[in-house]
């Protein structure tokens, strides 16, 4: 435990879990908008929308994150000059959110349509029947309804955000992981400790966050 | 619901123009989208001939593509099958009658689970070799820990498919004299891999797309050598990226077509197993997604 009693290196531990977090919130905001956005045009009358929600996630959700935050720095960034902020480490941080974000909203579409699929076709005919239109049908009876069935895969979705989160150290952002690389370089005596408080924080942040999806998911089901 | 056009009347006349007329708008918005992408590219002159021309070179595939999609290949056959292995042993444990074994799985599963994967590889690569006074390549890193992750995700679906299936089967299993390691693989595994394989196969695309962490550890797998390495000596970060991404979805697509085709034929011809009698992964009854990892 030496090493941490070190205040730098707890101080880069602190920062490298702070990076996550902030990752984390901002990406799952964005990719929420948009995979619900996306799984609204899937189910639409439209074909040219649906046509899109679905390249939309046969392409995203088929190509390996590492390599979509690899294209953000180098293509977006470096040969395209897109430039977010003046700042190094702010400029990494939003390419990473929208790597991580457009790569999540595939998966958000994906949950939000299994979802729709859990409420019994009986529902959507009933509601027609007595004359809703589409957008009736789908706000009043047909997602408040996937909503609750959809709570526990968003949750293992938020959760797997948060451990992709550390893919943005390839782009040159410290965070958890590459702090925890450093640490280890630089400390060959406690690998195990070190390994341990890094791996040991995820675990205690995500796996009481999994039980909670759990715990809701079940409170929130729809009886049938 | 299995098809969505129930949310919807069959369109009469007026919904078919309506219809026609959105089609028109948001497919003039898509091509407006997509023309300014285009022109994007083109003011950063990536449309040029001398970036694309490389991909007709034999070259190009036999020392650069070729050769990483290989090394990637074998890292996601290696990581399947330990994985898989890995899985099978732990929700065995887990659903154990004796709790010093149990309790243990639990443990390993829900720990691998919850660490990143990146974090496991960097652990594997840069912490290992201080323990045991040796190299560890990054082929080793890579696979260990594709296969402690995704076996811990493979071991949750397994459970959760053993305990779905009806408890009248291990009965009559037991009934016939068998014994519990015998109602375990003869009864149990068997049919539980049947009824969780989409869930299972979907895993194995997270497993494939996963082993492009092995670039962060340099293991010259199709995203190192393909984009990384190929870029680096023509210039071309931009078609590199999108021929690579074109190979791996190529590659995940034919996975999870594979998965389709065998879900609709256990569909065909064996029980289905109910939804709400489902597992613990899907806790409302419903709707399954793996874990998108990496």
């Amino acid at each position: 435990m030496h090493v941490f009693a070190d205040p730098t290196n707890l101080d880069a531990y602190l920062s490298g879990f702070l990076w996550i977090l902030k990752l984390t919130g901002a990406s799952a905001v964005l990719a929420l908008v948009l995979g619900v956005l996306l799984a609204a045009f899937r189910v639409s009358p439209v074909p040219v929308l649906r046509a899109v929600g679905a390249a939309w996630v046969s392409i995203f959700r088929n190509t390996p994150l590492t390599l979509i935050i690899f294209f953000c720095f180098f293509g977006l960034y470096s040969t395209l000059g897109l430039r977010l902020s003046d700042d190094l480490d702010r400029n990494n941080y939003w390419l990473g959110v929208i790597g991580l974000s457009v790569y999540t909203a595939a998966f958000v579409c994906e949950a939000v349509r299994s979802g729709v699929n859990t409420v019994p076709a009986g529902q959507a005919e009933a509601a027609r029947a007595i004359g809703l239109t589409f957008f009736q049908t789908l706000r009043i009876v047909i997602l408040p309804q996937a909503g609750r069935a959809v709570v526990a895969p968003l949750g293992s979705v938020l959760i797997a955000l948060c451990k992709n989160a550390t893919i943005v150290g390839t782009i040159g952002l410290i965070e958890a992981s590459s702090v925890m690389k450093d640490l280890i370089n630089s400390n060959g005596d406690a690998v195990i400790a070190i390994f341990l408080v890094f791996a040991g924080t995820f675990a205690a942040i995500l796996i009481p966050t999994g039980y909670f999806f759990g715990w809701l998911a079940n409170r929130l089901a729809v009886k049938r | 619901m299995s098809t969505s056009n129930v949310l919807y009347d069959h369109p009469g006349p007026r919904a078919r123009v309506r219809n026609a007329v959105l089609s028109v708008v948001f497919g003039i918005g898509l091509v407006a989208l997509l023309w300014w992408v285009y022109t994007k590219f083109d003011e950063a002159g990536q449309w040029e001939g001398r970036l694309w021309e490389p991909f007709t070179q034999a070259k190009i595939w036999t020392e650069f593509i070729l050769p990483a999609l290989w090394q990637t290949l074998v890292a996601a056959g290696t990581g399947m099958v330990l994985s898989l292995a890995f899985g099978i042993v732990f929700a065995v444990g887990r659903l154990s009658d004796h709790r010093w074994i149990r309790v243990p799985a639990g443990i390993v599963v829900e720990f691998f689970r919850a660490v990143p994967l990146l974090l496991m590889i960097f652990f594997i690569f840069y912490g290992v070799p201080f323990l045991i006074q040796g190299p560890v390549t990054a082929f080793t890193a890579v696979v260990a820990g594709l296969t402690l992750y995704n076996g811990s995700v493979l071991a949750e679906a397994f459970r959760a498919g053993i305990r779905s299936i009806p408890g009248g089967q291990s009965e009559a299993a037991y009934a016939v004299g068998m014994r519990k390691s015998q109602v375990m693989q003869l009864i149990l595994v068997p049919q539980a891999a049947r009824a969780m394989l989409p869930v299972i196969v979907s895993q194995l695309v997270v497993l494939l797309k996963d082993t492009a962490l092995g670039y962060i550890v340099a293991f010259p797998e199709l995203l190192a050598r393909g984009v990384n390495d190929l870029s680096a000596n023509y210039g071309n970060v931009i078609a590199a990226a999108i021929v690579v991404a074109a190979i791996y979805i190529v590659f995940n697509s034919l996975l999870t077509a594979l998965a389709n085709w065998l879900d609709r034929r256990t569909r065909r011809r064996s029980f289905r197993i109910p939804k709400q009698a489902a597992p613990d992964s899907t806790p409302a009854g419903g709707a399954v997604v793996s874990e998108p990892q990496g």
